[in-house]
């Protein structure tokens, strides 16, 4: 078992547009994307981010870029006011820890 | 079209900077386009609302000087996507002043776009039901007296730049909002390249050298394009074009990398194809599937107020345990004097950053505290914020040790104005009866630092 931290060759965040955030785990492999791919279910998704199933958009698969891409409907859009995180870079720490097997 | 099409994108962001070295290399080779993006809207609504640059003006004016003097000689085109971030009338302005200013008195046809929806073409867009739905989940409604109440551009698709070029293949164009795919993708549609492939080309480019290895947002990438393919290559010896790295780009900022959605259609590029060509790279199998609507993106930003802040930090293991109750109560007071007026906290050191997403939770020793106020008055929110300051810190509580006060401010004054604040008013899809219905497009000559106007063409 390692963190998805350690495994990933990119763990990150960003805005896609102001109401979106999206969650890139680029990986090593297309095994371990595949890995990656069967723990982070929607539900899990929502889980690890604490927030309602429908603030997940959409978790799929990249082959190309041996990527799991994650968007997620943003808490408040971007710049306006409430928010944390303007250009959302700093919203992967829910997955540094999540433990994979077979990467 | 019988040889390839050299598309040159010097920088991320026009006003971001890049190494002349590059762009003179990338002429040296032979560019057919400059293009460049203007911005995007993930800084969020403040540049629409405010009409502000989002790069820096001087940034803008010396990028630009640098590009009309390496390949201004050449009578390369040069288009400019939306212009300052915002892409605003306010922001073509601005960015037709500095590229007046960087002319050096030289002579220049200057195609315009402007995006803007004014409230007459609002009114009638909504009178007549043409606005669908929202943009994106968690979008506002539509309300039309927020809209009316906002600045609100169309994000233009290709079809304005090709309108433009057809009609007086200009020296320059300056568009308003628009895809940022369009500066770079228009030019290759004329030129007869496959609007899937087109679009292609401009997605990867138009973040400049982002898309390279090491990545740079203020360096250039060049695309040399065929009928049914696009080449990748960096202009910088110190940088390449890898595979991983357009991979990885092909994924950045955006909700769906299996489809580039533009007015009129999309470019499907789920079966892109990368070929390593050592250094650079060849993508192709994109293709364009024609949408029967032609839909544009109406984006608006609506001002709700003027905003003040104040950073403080405290260590009291007391204060810190009841920070958020004493908040609670801080805040009930504040807006029962200014009801007008709303409070944000941030806490940093415990979940300031990703707020109830936080996945852990640590013992205190210290922790960081950003309070904001907003108000529709700025007056309002500076009473509001320093109201909110003196009862933070002279809190009391049974048992309170730290008598002498709960926060430590690093600054004086304390509170400091932070300009004003926007929120997203429309954020909608509109159907038009012709792709330049909303666009005004005209020529105009620069000539001696001073614009006159040649022409009008376009929907306006």
């Amino acid at each position: 078992m390692a963190r998805l931290y350690d495994v990933a060759v990119a763990l990150r965040s960003k805005n896609a547009g102001p109401f979106l955030l999206t969650i890139d785990i680029i990986l090593p492999s297309r095994e371990c994307m595949e890995r990656v791919a069967e723990v982070l279910t929607p539900a899990r998704v929502a889980d690890l981010y604490n927030v309602p199933l429908d603030r997940v958009v959409s978790v799929v698969k990249v082959p190309w870029a041996n990527a799991v891409k994650i968007v997620l409907r943003r808490e408040t859009p971007a710049g306006e006011p409430g928010d944390r995180d303007v250009y959302g870079a700093q919203q992967h720490a829910p997955l540094i820890g999540l433990e994979v097997e077979g990467c | 079209m019988g040889r390839e099409i050299v598309v040159y994108s010097p920088t991320a962001i026009l006003g971001y900077g890049f190494p002349r070295e590059s762009a003179e290399k990338a002429a040296r080779i032979g560019v057919d386009y400059v293009g460049v993006d203007g911005g995007s809207t993930d800084p969020g609504p403040y540049y629409l609302g405010s009409g502000e640059n989002f790069a820096s003006y001087s940034g803008m004016v010396r990028d630009l000087k640098v590009l009309l003097e390496v390949f201004g000689v050449e009578g390369v085109p040069l288009l400019i996507g939306s212009a300052g971030g915002g892409g605003s009338r306010r922001h073509v302005e601005l960015t037709l002043k500095g590229l007046a200013e960087a002319s050096d008195g030289k002579r220049l046809t200057v195609a315009v776009i402007y995006s803007d929806v004014t409230p007459g073409r609002l009114r009638k867009l909504a009178g007549e039901g043409r606005i669908v739905g929202p943009a994106d989940p968690g979008a506002p409604e539509f309300r039309l007296e927020r809209a009316l109440n906002s600045v609100v551009v169309a994000q233009q698709g290709l079809e304005p730049f090709i309108e433009a070029l057809r009609l007086w293949e200009p020296d320059v164009v300056v568009a308003g909002r628009s895809v940022d795919a369009a500066p770079f993708a228009a030019p290759l549609v004329v030129e007869g390249v496959n609007r899937g492939v087109a679009v292609l080309a401009g997605k990867i480019l138009e973040c400049g050298a982002l898309a390279a290895d090491p990545p740079a947002g203020s360096d250039g990438l060049l695309a040399f394009v065929g009928v049914d393919y696009v080449r990748l290559a960096s202009p910088s010896p110190s940088r390449r074009v890898t595979i991983a790295s357009v991979a990885e780009h092909s994924l950045y900022e955006r909700a769906d990398p299996f489809r580039e959605v533009l007015p009129g259609g999309y470019a499907d590029l789920s079966r892109v194809e990368y070929v390593d060509l050592g250094g650079e790279v060849l993508a192709r199998g994109a293709f364009w599937v024609e949408a029967e609507r032609y839909l544009v993106k109406l984006e608006g930003a609506e001002r709700v107020g003027y905003r003040y802040v104040m950073v403080a930090g405290s260590t009291d293991p007391g204060f810190i345990e009841r920070l958020d109750l004493i908040f609670r109560e801080v805040e009930g007071e504040v807006l029962r004097r200014h009801p007008r007026a709303r409070l944000y906290l941030r806490v940093y050191g415990r979940d300031g950053v990703m707020g109830s997403s936080t996945p852990w939770k640590s013992p205190l020793r210290e922790v960081g505290l950003l309070l904001e106020s907003i108000a529709p008055s700025r007056e309002e929110a500076r009473d509001a914020l320093a109201l909110a300051r003196s009862m933070l810190m002279h809190w009391g509580w049974r048992g309170r040790k730290s008598t002498g006060g709960n926060l430590a401010f690093p600054l004086s004054p304390s509170e400091a104005y932070a300009g004003e604040a926007y929120r997203w008013s429309v954020w909608h899809l509109a159907e038009l009866r012709e792709p330049l219905e909303l666009a005004s497009i005209e020529l105009l000559e620069l000539s001696g630092g001073r614009y006159t106007r040649v022409e009008v063409a376009g929907g306006g």
